[in-house]
């Protein structure tokens, strides 16, 4: 099911250390004003059927450089389905069967071309409870960076420092690096795996309701966290909590029964929706 | 009427508050504990059984001179009491039809171990009590343990030196000196025989099978062989000799031992492993001599058939089968859990093949046995001697019983249990954690030799200590594939490549059937049955709970997270 990595494949596309150009877009501008260059995803026709089960219904949509997108919707919408599109998570499940373009950077991700691997690195993940592994602190950041190949220790070292800064974890487990993560708290643990998610510096980074299993404080940790992480990564994030997605977001998509129904900015789509399903799901009518 | 309603309703109340016994659940409870407690129980005394048994082999029992008259003939015996019991008149009767006497409603009989094999045999006799004239603990009566005809007693009259008789004013410290002396010139003869004399013949061998090897070949240059065969066998005959000048040195001396009738027997001190005085020994002394005792078991060769000595080489073999078949069976086992868990799509056939795997687990051991000896032993066997060992046919290197073919059968015995546990393991695996390695660009192989095979390692070692429990256990194949009554090597010595796979070795599980059951001697041999039971059961929990604290570690430190 999933494309073993080629030692070749790996060494012809090397990693991008340095991001992309930030994105001249304004946050207010409108998905349909955007310019070529801001946008870092392009979703076309995407169908998704589960078996006979259609998921998603002809989903297209562009996501905008380092900018936040988030994507709401009542339970079983598939908000989560498209996520876990975006970095083929979903080829993990037998019967799956995708049809429709996802374009990355201009790439198509489903081209069978491309590394399964690699297309993971440059698209990271953040799953709704955290998953450290059973390794210590130390050790989990370094996961990424070390399937990468060998590293010299103090590369991994300062790359570990600067991933946990970046997760604004640095300064509570720095003088703890090598205790297991699961001693963490689970606050801590979603930072952490956030931490991991960025210390192979992808281009996007998928959020799949990184703070429903979360206390009030850590959610707003994250939150922080997240709006300081769009300075350097395309953002992805789904979520139950309308009130989030309006803290946290530039734009947002709202998903109703596998079908994309309307996708603005957070602004318009939070104050003046076009969609009349739209208006009811933010007002609480039903969902 | 009245009355009769009255035990109705006693009754009905009776049986209500059984009945709410029953549901409140405590007699599950009670069923449970009882259950666990008759379980430690058993372990427990069995354990006990064997150890009382087998542990007072050792001790330095007293030794009596007994007098005793059995159809008008009195004679008299040293010896030492190994057993009492009392038997009922009937069945005395039975046994002694022409006893006249009138006989007490039971008799008491006593196993007296009188040793003097040679000159005074049986050296195990009942006796009734009522038979015993006179019994007395004479302080000077001394046990002699030899190398061969078992142990002796009787009181040491004198030490001759090449027949002369030694003038001495200590004869027990002569006596104990001159023990040593032989002993001393035994361990130089064991040395050169272990070292220098196997190495030769081992050297010698490789230089038959060379020259065989080249004469298949068509090679008939051989001058270079032969040189060398040269050069060992002058070596081979310089130690030869200095072992017959040893040998000689240990003919010097006898002992002379004055038996409980009054004869004297002549026995070469060279014959002598160690001799003690029990009855006049202190409470330290004997504890000492128990030890040694008890270190000789573990340390020694077996004597006399096995009936005496110790059971290192079976001790030996057992362990080192254990481990050969353990680092076998763990890396097959986990693959193939691997395979069906982790890359098989799962569905009917997989299903049909773990309840087919499961099944193995119940196929009777023996028919495992008959397994290997006919595809390991004799056809990968016979083919590897085909192909690699063509000069030393007929005779067979690995196409006979040998240790990696009962390592090997008892893998194949035990891999059920392996892959049942790491299947168990690798499902408790969550989701989210495999995800999460994924994820982050690992691929399949990555995610499962990073985080997988580590979390479940705690599962892989419980199948792991399952199959030693079971392997350590068995027997009924191994008498097929390997084992035999007595093995002349160990499998590991000096001789390159130090671990000789295709040797026989010696068990303790087939010691115990061998020394119970195929014995000449059963009551020299019974205390040693169950000391080698006790040994092979202790050994069988120090595998385990090695196992055991090595799995707390890693399950202390893979624990999945909880929340």
């Amino acid at each position: 099911m999933i494309d073993e990595r080629s030692e070749v494949a790996y060494e012809s596309s090397p990693m991008p250390d340095v991001p992309t150009p930030t994105s001249s877009i304004e946050e207010t501008t409108s998905p349909s004003a955007w310019r070529d260059e801001d946008i870092c995803l392009t979703v076309s026709d995407l169908c998704l059927h589960y078996g006979d089960n259609e998921a998603l219904t002809n989903i297209s949509m562009q996501v905008a450089r380092q900018r936040v997108t988030a994507l709401i919707g009542p339970s079983g919408c598939g908000k989560s389905t498209l996520l876990r599109c975006f970095n083929r998570m979903n080829d993990l499940i037998d019967d799956v069967r995708i049809t429709g373009k996802i374009e990355l950077n201009g790439m198509e991700i489903h081209d069978t071309a491309v590394d399964i691997a690699q297309l993971r690195r440059r698209v990271g993940m953040v799953f709704q409870r955290p998953n450290p592994f059973p390794k210590s602190i130390y050790e989990n950041v370094a996961y990424g960076l070390r399937l990468q190949g060998s590293m010299p220790k103090s590369e991994v070292d300062d790359r570990v420092e600067w991933a946990l800064k970046n997760s604004a974890l640095w300064e509570e487990v720095s003088g703890r690096l090598n205790e297991s993560a699961l001693d963490m708290s689970g606050g801590q643990q979603q930072r952490l795996v956030i931490a991991r998610a960025i210390a192979i510096q992808p281009d996007v980074l998928l959020l799949d309701e990184p703070a429903s299993a979360l206390d009030p404080i850590s959610t707003l940790k994250i939150e922080e966290l997240v709006h300081q992480l769009k300075q350097d990564y395309t953002i992805l994030i789904v979520t139950h909590n309308m009130q989030q997605a309006a803290r946290v977001s530039d734009y947002t998509g709202f998903l109703y029964l596998g079908k994309l129904v309307e996708y603005d900015t957070t602004n318009i789509i939070f104050t003046n929706p076009t969609e009349k399903q739209t208006e009811d799901y933010i007002t609480g009518r039903y969902g | 009427m009245a009355t009769s309603d009255a035990v109705t309703q006693d009754l009905s109340i009776q049986r209500q508050s059984l009945l709410a016994w029953w549901r409140s659940g405590d007699p599950w409870i009670w069923l449970t504990s009882a259950a666990v407690a008759a379980s430690v129980a058993a372990v427990l005394g069995l354990i006990g059984l064997l150890a009382v048994n087998g542990l007072a082999h050792f001790w330095p029992s007293q030794v009596m001179a007994i007098e005793y008259e059995r159809f008008g003939t009195k004679t008299k015996i040293f010896g030492e009491l190994s057993e009492r019991e009392s038997i009922s008149r009937r069945q005395f009767m039975e046994a002694n039809p022409a006893f006249e006497e009138q006989v007490p409603e039971t008799v008491e009989r006593w196993l007296i171990k009188t040793g003097n094999r040679q000159a005074n045999p049986p050296d195990f006799r009942w006796l009734f009590a009522h038979d015993v004239i006179d019994s007395s603990v004479p302080d000077d009566v001394i046990v002699v343990e030899r190398t061969e005809w078992g142990a002796a007693y009787g009181l040491l009259v004198n030490i001759e030196q090449d027949s002369e008789t030694v003038d001495t004013r200590n004869l027990w410290e002569e006596f104990q000196a001159r023990i040593a002396r032989t002993a001393a010139i035994r361990d130089e003869i064991d040395a050169l025989q272990e070292g220098s004399i196997n190495g030769i013949n081992y050297e010698l061998e490789s230089i038959r099978l060379e020259k065989r090897r080249r004469q298949l070949d068509g090679n008939h240059e051989v001058s270079d062989l032969e040189a060398e065969e040269e050069v060992l066998r002058s070596e081979y005959a310089i130690i030869e000799n200095q072992v017959f000048k040893l040998t000689e040195q240990l003919e010097r001396d006898t002992a002379g031992l004055a038996l409980a009738d009054g004869r004297v027997i002549q026995i070469p001190i060279r014959a002598i492993i160690q001799a003690w005085m029990p009855n006049n020994m202190s409470m330290w002394g004997k504890l000492w001599l128990y030890f040694k005792n008890l270190w000789n078991f573990l340390t020694d060769d077996p004597r006399e058939a096995n009936t005496e000595g110790g059971v290192y080489p079976a001790l030996f073999g057992t362990v080192l089968m254990v481990l050969l078949m353990s680092a076998l069976v763990t890396p097959f086992g986990v693959i193939a859990a691997l395979y069906l868990r982790e890359y098989a799509k799962q569905g009917p056939l997989v299903q049909l093949i773990r309840i087919a795997v499961n099944n193995l687990a119940g196929v009777p051991s023996i028919v495992y046995g008959v397994f290997g000896l006919g595809f390991f032993v004799y056809f990968i066997g016979g083919s590897i001697d085909d192909l690699f060992f063509p000069e030393a046919k007929p005779a067979p290197t690995f196409g006979t019983p040998g240790l990696i073919w009962a390592s090997l059968t008892l893998a194949l015995l035990t891999v059920p249990v392996v892959i049942v546990s790491t299947e168990e393991g690798l499902t408790r695996i969550p989701r989210a954690v495999r995800e999460g390695s994924l994820a982050l660009g690992a691929t399949k192989a990555e995610t499962i030799f990073k985080v997988i095979l580590p979390m479940a390692s705690p599962s892989i070692l419980t199948g792991m200590i399952l199959a030693v429990a079971r392997a350590a256990g068995e027997v009924a194949p191994l008498m097929l594939v390997g084992v035999v009554k007595l093995a002349p090597t160990l499998p590991i010595d000096g001789n390159f490549p130090y671990l000789h796979l295709e040797r026989k070795f010696m068990h303790l599980g087939f010691h115990i059937y061998d020394v119970g059951f195929q014995s000449p001697n059963v009551d020299a041999a019974r205390p040693l049955v169950f000391a080698t039971a006790l040994l092979l059961v202790l050994i069988i929990i120090v595998l385990n709970f090695t196992a055991i604290t090595l799995r707390n570690r890693l399950e202390a430190r893979y624990r999945v997270s909880i929340n």
